[in-house]
């Protein structure tokens, strides 16, 4: 019941807070918004006893990214209006054409829920030799999903080379 | 350079105003610094927030009068300003000044050039982050006023010196606490060393920082420990000897490569030569008078003249001009070594830090109320 | 019910008052320490030695006019130092200031990442003072403060990592446990990251010689120049508050939390009779008399070096520690 109560609570924070980071006009309280919203989703993961996911969240996005895009959105001037460009529905389009992306997928992952037969939830816990949340976190990124992570840290490698040979000036 | 940039990512220029009211422009200096993220690609000097127009008004002084308000130029080191002044009107009307008066002229001087370097060792430490030794360099600082207080009774401007003389021999016992002063004084110099000269952080703060070539310093007009800094020897101490120097031994520290650290360096060494000097003054003392043969009414005959000393900033010279009819002068012109040093900071400052702005304004040791006037 | 909540709520409550009042009198010391330090007396007016001054700065502050600059984002102003002081209470929660379960809150399982990214979000404080003063020297102090605090806790971060190789636990609690365990303080075992650490705190809790953000030489106060009154004093107290945090972090890592000396050693069996917290306080003074100290003593370094100390020279001795600690641990 209370756990129920706080999700709800925090649900409706949350995409409160959603609404609020694209509907307010100034670029920082856009920014602000965006990290209690960052906030209140680690909380929904500590109710799902995913601690360890919370606080990554929690130093990743909140404490990392955003302050960095709060850096860029205080020193680049953000000041041109959406009147620049020639087609003024085009935005619109695209924002149709995403949303309905975004429906469809989630109408599979529905569907596909509940045509898959209920089986006991994550089986690859069970299997892993660990016990606890972080190990086994630990445990499955370093054997079933091995590729995926060493994959995504040499695309990030290329995301910072890209940035530092970007960023450097012509003396 | 703005104009070229792309419309997203527009490098403009910061314009930030230091001052007058900062607290690290010893002062009231004010700087409009152009910054490009956070170095200096510009900088504009501006003075006169403490002009007080002292040179018009000592043209309508009587010459022992000026004496007072030469006090109020560099005030943190008045009786070097005094002893100057005295001795440009001492040149002008031919005036011997009795050893004794001299020697204890140059004493004064030198206590002075050490007060004067402990605020400078101390405000220049503190604004490179070192709290400490602002608060020893002022221990010892407050021990030469406390000395200055019991030769004129004053503990800033002193109005110690008289044209032809001193208005006063020093008290009894006032020149074995001077002793003891400098004992002291030699004591506590290790201190500062030890909490500045090997210091990492300030190596790294003050080592290449402000490099200028003695040649651009003499092109700048720079004097004092800035010019000696570069490696250019002139200490007007040991060219045109004036009071007593020439009768004493010291050693004129010169530096390098003419960055912050070699300028500390000098500084610090300058310390113990003036120390030298006065156990020098105070062992040679002579006995006789302090105060030559001067007519009652002073009013030199009519000609210009010349003058200059080593002040604890640099070069401090007088251009006096006599009319001969007046007990004023007609014209009255000081080069003071504060102006002349921050002619060096805008071509010291571009390319540098904002952090290094402070520290450059501490390198070339100005006093506001002498650059003004 | 008297178990989950009323409990711990007490505790919260003596926490945070001991908190605050501590910070209070953290005031007093440091203004003492460095008084000592500098061959002067220090506060000596109010009350006897001036013990009373730690009372009478923080009335003084509230008194204050709390003044909003005109051209300030209101919002943002107000909001700015709640953000910068809430992280360094809350991450109290976490600290284990004694052996016995009545000297923590709570002992969860990723008790030193949680410490790690509730403090990380100190930093907008300090960003959106620095931006919502709508002042060029607050600015560009914070812009300052920011990148050191982001430069600076990668660093500590990645040296945290190979206490945990060591520990093998996350939780502060089990972190000293295992410290029991093996009879040695990670001070021992792992001197570099102790080092690493110290420095790291140093420079996240903007104190000298990385003192940058409001280094007054330079940008007249720093993000908090438009500050007054009581708002002031809550950045005040949230630097100290951080002050605190990371002597108590490095006790617990390094120097044993509340374990007496060489706790393998039964000899030294006598020294359990002084109890448990009083060790661990007397070790977070320790560090908090030495970052008063090293203020006392250092020069402040420049911007730059800063961060190429940060990147350059802590960085990579971290990655390079962890290294070595993994191998360590693959090979004992």
């Amino acid at each position: 019941m209370a756990e129920a109560l706080a999700f709800y609570t925090l649900s409706v924070l949350i995409l409160g807070l959603a609404v609020a980071v694209i509907t307010t006009p100034n670029t920082v309280h856009s920014v602000v918004f965006l990290v209690l919203n960052f906030l209140c989703v680690a909380v929904l993961y500590v109710f799902l006893q995913a601690e360890f996911l919370a606080v990554i969240q929690v130093l990743v996005y909140a404490g990392g990214i955003v302050v960095l895009y709060l850096f860029v959105v205080m020193l680049v001037n953000l000041g041109r209006s959406p009147e620049e460009h020639q087609d003024p529905r085009r935005l619109g389009l695209i924002g149709l054409g995403l949303s309905g992306a975004v429906l469809l997928e989630l109408a599979g992952i529905i569907a596909y829920s509940y045509t898959r037969e209920q089986s006991p939830p994550v089986t690859a816990a069970q299997a892993s030799p660990v016990q606890g949340n972080i190990e086994e976190l630990g445990w499955l990124l370093y054997t079933d999903y091995l590729i995926p992570f060493e994959v995504a840290s040499v695309l990030l490698l290329v995301a910072m080379v890209g940035a530092i040979v970007l960023a450097r000036r012509e003396s | 350079m703005a104009t070229e940039a792309s419309p997203i990512f527009d490098t403009d220029e910061l314009v930030i105003n230091m001052g007058p009211q900062h607290p690290s422009t010893h002062g009231v200096l004010r700087i409009v610094l152009k910054l490009d993220g956070e170095r200096v690609i510009d900088a504009d000097v501006v003075i006169g927030y403490i002009h007080r127009g002292i040179e018009k008004l000592s043209e309508n002084r009587d010459w022992t009068q000026i004496i007072l308000l030469t006090d109020r130029m560099d005030y943190v080191a008045a009786a070097t300003n005094n002893l100057g002044y005295c001795e440009t009107v001492e040149k002008l009307m031919e005036i011997e000044v009795p050893r004794r008066a001299r020697y204890i002229r140059t004493v004064l001087a030198e206590l002075q050039r050490i007060a004067s370097h402990c605020l400078w060792l101390g405000t220049h430490a503190m604004d490179i982050g070192a709290m400490t030794v602002f608060l020893y360099a002022f221990r010892e600082r407050e021990l030469i006023l406390d000395l200055f207080e019991d030769y004129c009774g004053a503990r800033l401007t002193y109005n110690s010196m008289r044209i032809g003389g001193l208005p006063l021999d020093i008290p009894t016992g006032w020149d074995n606490k001077v002793r003891a002063f400098c004992d002291l004084m030699e004591s506590k110099i290790p201190e500062y060393e030890e909490l500045l000269t090997n210091n990492r952080i300030w190596l790294e703060r003050t080592r290449g920082v402000g490099v200028i070539s003695g040649e651009d310093a003499v092109g700048l007009g720079l004097c004092g420990p800035p010019l000696r800094g570069s490696g250019v020897y002139r200490d007007v101490r040991k060219d045109e000897p004036y009071a007593a120097y020439d009768e004493f031994e010291f050693d004129v520290p010169l530096g390098t490569n003419g960055d912050t650290y070699d300028r500390y360096l000098i500084r610090l060494e300058e310390f113990k030569q003036s120390i030298r000097i006065i156990r020098q003054g105070l062992d040679g003392m002579p006995e006789g008078p302090v105060m030559g043969k001067v007519p009652r009414l002073i009013k030199p005959k009519a000609g210009e003249t010349y003058h200059a000393i080593e002040s604890p900033k640099g070069e401090l010279g007088y251009f006096i001009v006599s009319d001969g009819r007046a007990t004023n002068p007609y014209r009255f012109r000081v080069r003071p070594p504060s102006f002349c040093n921050l002619q060096g900071l805008r071509p010291l400052i571009v390319g540098h830090l904002v952090a290094d702005v402070v520290t450059l304004i501490g390198t070339i040791d100005v006093v506001l109320g002498e650059v003004d006037r | 019910m008297i178990e989950t909540i009323v409990i711990p709520l007490l505790k919260i409550a003596v926490l945070l008052n001991a908190v605050l009042v501590s910070v209070t009198f953290m005031t007093l010391l440091e203004r003492k320490v460095i008084a000592w330090a500098q061959s002067r007396l220090g506060p000596m007016r109010v009350g006897p030695y001036g013990v009373l001054q730690a009372i009478a700065d923080p009335i003084k502050l509230i008194l204050k006019e709390d003044i909003t600059p005109v051209k300030a984002d209101r919002m943002m102003f107000t909001l700015a130092p709640i953000i910068s002081l809430v992280p360094a209470l809350v991450v109290f929660a976490v600290v284990p200031f004694g052996g016995d379960e009545l000297f923590y809150i709570t002992d969860i399982n990723v008790g030193l990442l949680f410490i790690i990214s509730v403090t990380s979000i100190g930093v907008y404080g300090i960003i959106l003072a620095g931006w919502a003063s709508n002042s060029k020297y607050p600015l560009l102090a914070s812009l300052r403060a920011s990148a050191q605090l982001i430069s600076y806790e990668i660093a500590v971060t990645m040296t945290l990592v190979s206490v945990i190789l060591t520990a093998g636990t996350l939780s502060m609690v089990g972190i000293v446990q295992a410290q029991q365990d093996s009879g040695l303080w990670y001070g021992f075992v792992q001197p570099v990251a102790f080092v690493l650490v110290l420095i790291g705190g140093l420079a996240e809790t903007n104190r000298a010689p990385f003192d940058m953000p409001e280094a007054e030489q330079e940008l007249t106060g720093g993000f908090h120049t438009e500050y007054s009154g009581m708002r002031f004093a809550l950045f005040f107290l949230a630097e100290y508050a951080n002050m605190i945090v990371i002597s108590a972090v490095v006790t617990v890592l390094f120097w044993g939390g509340w374990l007496r000396p060489f706790p393998s050693i039964d000899a030294l069996a006598f020294l359990d009779l002084i109890p448990s917290w009083i060790w661990f306080f007397g070790k977070m003074f320790v560090f908090l008399y030495l970052f008063i100290w090293i203020r006392a003593t250092l020069p402040r370094y420049r911007y730059d070096q800063l961060m190429r100390l940060g990147w350059k020279v802590l960085i990579p001795i971290a990655i390079g520690n962890i290294v070595v600690t993994g191998i360590a641990k693959v090979v004992l």
